[in-house]
């Protein structure tokens, strides 16, 4: 962003947020609605409301929100029937200019009656083809039920009369002969009700039937194979053909409102075979007539639904806007003329030329007399913090935004935090080989980010990709870490040059326990990999990484509490530098600061001095001598006067600040109350201004702020402890790491080697893959992941980010999309 | 007495309870009442509701409201979160809870009984029921004839099977002996119910046994205010009381006997401290606020329920506040469809 600020100084985007001011703006009605809407499109101005005692529907413009809403429920009617009919809208927007938002409304309108229409005359047909496909079913199913009874009863009497036609036996029944006669004559008159029940329902049915006629029923129930589609309700499900006969007409009643109750649909059936035949082929007939025509129907629904589904986009943009639009216009409050609305929102310093212009369009597009008035408010009350990052920079200043919103233009650790997280990450994480599957699995992220970023995609996918930036970062600092540490899957290589150290002689074979000595230039990048596999292997990595994770904790610490001087000055507050940045920085430094040098110096001279004695006896008996742990001359003295200096700082941190601020309020009070009488206009108007968010002068009660300074105090002095101890996860991590994978590839993977096996290597190489993915690369950065977080959050922030702002959140067409459930 | 519910509830009830207290803090304020009753039209309502919780149940719907469909809607919402809470529960949670909704399915009983007697049509009057008592063979009520028949065609598989065993007779069914059978299930019901939480024992059974014995006394009470000047005997009145309550029994002995309302029942009720500032806050001849009071006094002992921790009466209380809060809509929804809005406050409980 190429725009003039000051000249002298580089832009600093993200150290401190943008400069925001109240601006207020008073718009003619005529041309609210346009200024908005371009407003709206650049993207730059948050509204502040000012109707907030005012319920929705008492707005101005409530009326009209209504009707956004209607269409925007049209449309959402609109969508619901393309996805029913299996179209998706198409994306493709065709710039067919402006529209009118209420020819929109009109056609909407039109266009919902249209469909509605469509779909009630489908739905009618629809209905009665379902009726006429169960119909047919029942038909199918009932006569084949018929015909095997009518073909059994055949038997059954075949049967009868073959053993008729013989000689009587004495087992034959005496009155059959009568029976069969009075069947024929005096037969009860039984009825038959045949139909479709759901097949879930069918068990309830069959016993609420029995129960209801007293077990004077008889159904049968046949299973239709497919789902049938219910002509009521429309959809789709299982269900039984049932035949009930029963005899007598209360019965039928009963099961006539059984039927009703049950969702059973009922139809006629003849018992005739001649006539069930001729009402199957007239049945079938009338569904291949009444199929054309419900294909013809649906084709003018799909067509319309086309043109639709062609625009829908364009409109559906159009209907949020213009919510949105009014949403904001409600926001403004009515000038007492009712002539013009008064708007007030923060906007970037940097934007006001971007916002004007925009009010100069407006006023000329809608031809308005009068132009908008734009000026700046002055106020107390506290501004939004605005970053304006971009796609590299958002994902690390959300890790910070996590934590907090950072007060309004203080020091943004956001900055540091896209070098330091991924780094103090890696530390955690080091191994080259795992650096590299992160690195190309983020890659391939990054290279599709168009792609992706476009579509939906699942909780930790989103996650992923948000962080993708994060994770490339992480994974290239673990490449590095990694070659320090000479780890690749736990394997050391030596990419440098050869291994400073061989055998002394022929006899070492076993050349990891001892005797190898230093036969060339120390190895120049990192850890020399004779170290891999040795039995001081470990003692050796410990030291290294342990001092390493105090090293960078102090540097971190450090960093923080010059942070919080560049606040107090920024602040302009002297108060801060000199009673809480300078015995900070003093009390750390004689303390860790010195741990550090003495890790340094111990270093670099090779001394075998135990830094534990000289830290824990510095404080135990000062005066001491050091003896054998002396590593340089003066140590004595220099360790009694930053011992003095360290406790000196702890009162100097906790005694004047408060007492200094008493004297200050006193002042500020005492002066108010002399301030000649014409100033009193100005601040009672500068206070009109603010809301109530901004008291100017709290109460100033000192037995707080010392109680604040008594805390703040403590928390430092031990936190400088722990949190220095804190910084030992890096080593533990790191340890952790390398050791999961010394198992898995040791374990796993030569075990595996060893057995000579085709099958147990494949098997191996498997549970190998695995183990690495899943646990080292997934859990294991996840848990780097926290921890570095952590150190963030806690050691690195606490020292000066106060994160008690609010976020920037500009009214913005560009967001309506996001806002998409 | 209370139990040790602190070191387990959370094992199942924890994420139950944290969902029903979140459901809780969805409840409409006082502030929204204040708002929805300065309502114009009920395009207005829902455009207020729409900020609510209610908002996406409400949003689909074309414009030219009407009250039915609000409630309706919003009725749908308590039911959503009735399945997800009841899917999601585990004994004796979920038993709690499908008692929570035998009282709607013995009034939608009722309303089919009694619809089909004086022949309305079945799906109108499915329609009526309250979704939450909806049973598989609901429909099929409108075969029975007689109470015996009722049973033994329908109810026996339902859970309300067990309530019946007392008003099984022969006779046909008219106004008087459903509304009996109403009470009497009812009646059944509240002491099932109160035995099933005795039987949970803790806080669960101090709280619901508080809140059941309310719903107890506030029923025979309202018995013998509709009893009066019918033709039902004393001692079929008495029997129609739960038997537990605080009422239970020399309250309901004097509540037998009464023949006026102002005088006796007031009489009666003032010897109850827990009632009295029910009465006394009703002046002389306004019975019917007393329905109000009742229902004020309830959401007044709902609302601490939520107070304790552990238990399952929160449950209970919620489904009752959101029936509450839904019958506030449709009287504020009512009285702005008719124009009525002097009357708004006549019957609207606020909850909070």
């Amino acid at each position: 962003m190429g725009d003039v600020r000051g000249g002298c100084c580089p832009p600093m985007d993200l150290f401190r947020s943008e400069p925001m001011q109240l601006v207020q703006l008073i718009i003619p009605i005529e041309s609210a609605h346009l200024t908005v809407a371009y407003l709206g499109d650049l993207g730059i101005l948050q509204f502040k409301d000012l109707n907030s005692e005012k319920s929705p529907f008492q707005r101005t413009y409530a009326s009209q929100i209504k009707k956004c809403g209607e269409m925007a429920r049209k449309l959402r009617f609109f969508k619901e029937q393309m996805v029913k009919a299996g179209f998706s809208p198409s994306t493709k927007s065709e710039a067919r200019g402006d529209i009118d938002v209420d020819d929109l409304e009109v056609k909407l309108g039109e266009l919902e009656a249209e469909l509605i229409e469509m779909n009630a005359n489908g739905e009618k047909l629809q209905r009665s083809y379902n009726e006429l496909v169960e119909y047919k079913l029942v038909l199918q199913k009932a006569g084949e039920f018929f015909a095997s009874a009518q073909h059994s009863a055949v038997a059954q009497q075949r049967e009868m009369e073959s053993r008729q036609m013989g000689e009587e036996s004495i087992e034959t029944p005496l009155l059959q002969d009568q029976e069969t006669t009075i069947d024929l004559s005096k037969q009860v008159k039984l009825g038959f009700i045949t139909g479709l029940v759901p097949r879930e329902k069918s068990m309830a049915f069959e016993r609420i039937l029995f129960r209801a006629t007293r077990g004077n029923v008889l159904l049968k129930q046949v299973p239709v194979e497919d789902p049938v589609t219910d002509p009521v309700s429309g959809e789709k499900m299982e269900k039984n053909v049932f035949v009930v006969f029963y005899s007598g007409e209360r019965a039928k009643n009963k099961i006539l409102k059984i039927c009703e109750a049950f969702g059973a649909n009922r139809y006629p059936f003849a018992e005739d075979l001649g006539k069930q035949a001729l009402m199957i082929t007239e049945v079938s007939g009338r569904i291949t007539e009444l199929k054309t025509t419900i294909d013809a129907g649906s084709y003018h629904r799909d067509n319309l639904l086309r043109t639709i589904g062609d625009q829908f986009e364009q409109w559906n943009l159009k209907v949020k806007k213009e919510k949105s639009i009014y949403h904001t216009l409600n926001m403004l409050s009515l000038d007492v003329t009712k002539k013009c609305l008064v708007a007030e929102g923060w906007s970037p310093v940097f934007a006001t030329k971007q916002v004007q212009e925009s009010l100069q369009r407006a006023a000329f597009d809608s031809n308005s007399q009068v132009g908008a008035i734009f000026q700046v408010l002055s106020t107390r009350e506290s501004p939004p913090t605005y970053f304006r990052t971009n796609k590299f920079t958002s994902a690390f200043q959300e890790i910070v935004d996590a934590y907090g919103v950072a007060k309004y233009q203080e020091a943004n650790p956001g900055v540091y935090t896209i070098i330091t997280f991924p780094f103090l990450f890696a530390v955690m994480f080091g191994d080259w080989g795992h650096g590299i599957c992160l690195l190309l699995a983020t890659l391939f992220f990054i290279v599709r980010e168009k792609k992706l970023s476009s579509q939906k995609l699942g909780d930790i996918t989103e996650m992923t990709f948000g962080g993708r930036y994060v994770i490339m970062m992480m994974a290239l600092f673990s490449i590095y870490t990694g070659l320090i540490y000479n780890e690749f899957f736990s394997v050391p290589f030596e990419l440098f040059g050869r291994s400073a150290y061989a055998c002394r002689d022929l006899t070492c074979r076993d050349a990891s326990t001892v005797g190898l000595i230093k036969v060339r230039e120390t190895y120049p990048f990192g850890v020399d990999p004779a170290w891999h596999g040795t039995r001081s292997e470990l003692p050796f990595l410990n030291s290294l990484k342990m001092k390493m994770s105090i090293l960078l904790g102090v540097a971190q610490m450090n960093l923080g509490i010059i942070l919080s001087y560049f606040n107090a000055t920024f602040f302009g507050s002297s108060l801060n530098v000199w009673f809480q940045f300078i015995p900070q920085m003093i009390f750390l430094n004689s303390l860790f600061g010195y741990l550090s040098l003495l890790i340094i110096v111990k270093w670099c001279t090779g001394s075998q001095a135990d830094l534990y004695h000289v830290m824990i006896y510095m404080f135990l008996s000062p005066t001491d001598e050091l003896g054998e742990n002396q590593l340089f001359p003066g140590q004595k003295t220099v360790q009694l006067v930053l011992l003095l200096l360290a406790l000196v700082s702890v009162p100097w941190m906790l005694l004047p600040r408060p007492f200094l601020l008493k004297k200050q309020h006193e002042n500020q009070h005492q002066g108010q109350s002399y301030t000649p009488l014409e100033s009193t206009d100005d601040t009672l108007h500068s206070e009109a201004n603010n809301d109530s968010h901004g008291h100017g002068h709290e109460e100033f009660e000192f037995s707080e702020v010392f109680v604040h300074q008594l805390i703040h105090t403590i928390e430092f002095v031990l936190g400088a402890v722990s949190n220095t101890a804190s910084y030992l996860r890096l080593w533990a991590l790191s340890l952790a790491h390398s050791e999961l994978s010394v198992v898995f590839y040791e374990k796993v993977l030569l075990l595996a080697w060893g057995f000579n096996n085709i099958i147990i290597l494949i098997v191996g190489i498997i549970i190998f893959i695995f183990a690495t993915v899943g646990v080292l690369l997934v859990m294991e950065t996840l848990s780097a992941f926290l921890h570095a977080l952590r150190l963030h959050w806690v050691e690195f922030q606490n020292k000066f980010y106060e994160g008690d702002g609010y976020k920037f959140y500009p009214f913005s067409f560009a967001l309506l999309g996001d806002e998409d459930d | 007495m209370y139990g040790f519910e602190a070191m387990t509830f959370n094992i199942h009830g924890g994420y139950l309870e944290a969902i029903v207290r979140g459901h809780r803090a969805g409840l409409l304020t006082a502030a929204d009442y204040n708002n929805l009753c300065q309502c114009e039209t009920l395009d207005d309502i829902k455009m207020h509701l729409s900020a609510t919780e209610y908002g996406p149940y409400l949003q689909n719907e074309p414009s030219p409201l009407h009250t039915t469909t609000i409630v309706e809607k919003c009725t749908l919402k308590l039911v959503d979160e009735y399945k997800h809470m009841l899917c999601q529960a585990t004994e004796p949670l979920s038993t709690f809870l499908e008692y929570i909704t035998y009282g709607h399915m013995i009034d939608n009983v009722v309303l089919i009984v009694t619809g089909t007697l004086h022949e309305r049509d079945v799906q109108e009057l499915l329609e009526k029921c309250h979704p939450l008592g909806m049973f598989d063979s609901i429909a099929t009520l409108a075969v029975a004839q007689n109470m015996r028949e009722l049973y033994r065609l329908v109810l026996v598989d339902t859970p309300l099977a067990p309530y019946f065993s007392e008003c099984i007779t022969s006779e046909d069914l008219d106004d008087m002996n459903i509304e009996i059978m109403r009470n009497t299930l009812y009646k059944a019901y509240l002491e099932d119910f109160y035995k099933f939480c005795q039987k949970l024992g803790g806080a669960t059974a101090e709280i619901m046994s508080d809140l059941l014995a309310f719903e107890a006394d506030r029923r025979a009470v309202n018995i013998t205010i509709n009893s009066i000047g019918t033709e039902l005997t004393r001692d079929d009145r008495r029997k129609l009381y739960s038997n537990f309550g605080l009422l239970y029994p020399y309250g309901h002995e004097e509540l037998a006997v009464c023949e006026d309302i102002d005088q006796v029942v007031r009489a009666v009720m003032e010897k109850y401290p827990p009632y009295q500032s029910i009465f006394s806050k009703l002046s002389y001849g306004e019975s019917q606020m007393l329905d109000k009071a009742f229902y004020e006094e309830e959401v007044k002992r709902l609302c601490l329920a939520f107070e304790q921790q552990f238990h399952y009466g929160v449950f209970f209380a919620y489904m009752r506040l959101r029936e509450q809060e839904i019958r506030n809509l449709m009287w504020i929804s009512e009285c702005v469809a008719q124009n009525q809005k002097s009357r708004v406050h006549d019957s609207v409980v606020f909850i909070f």
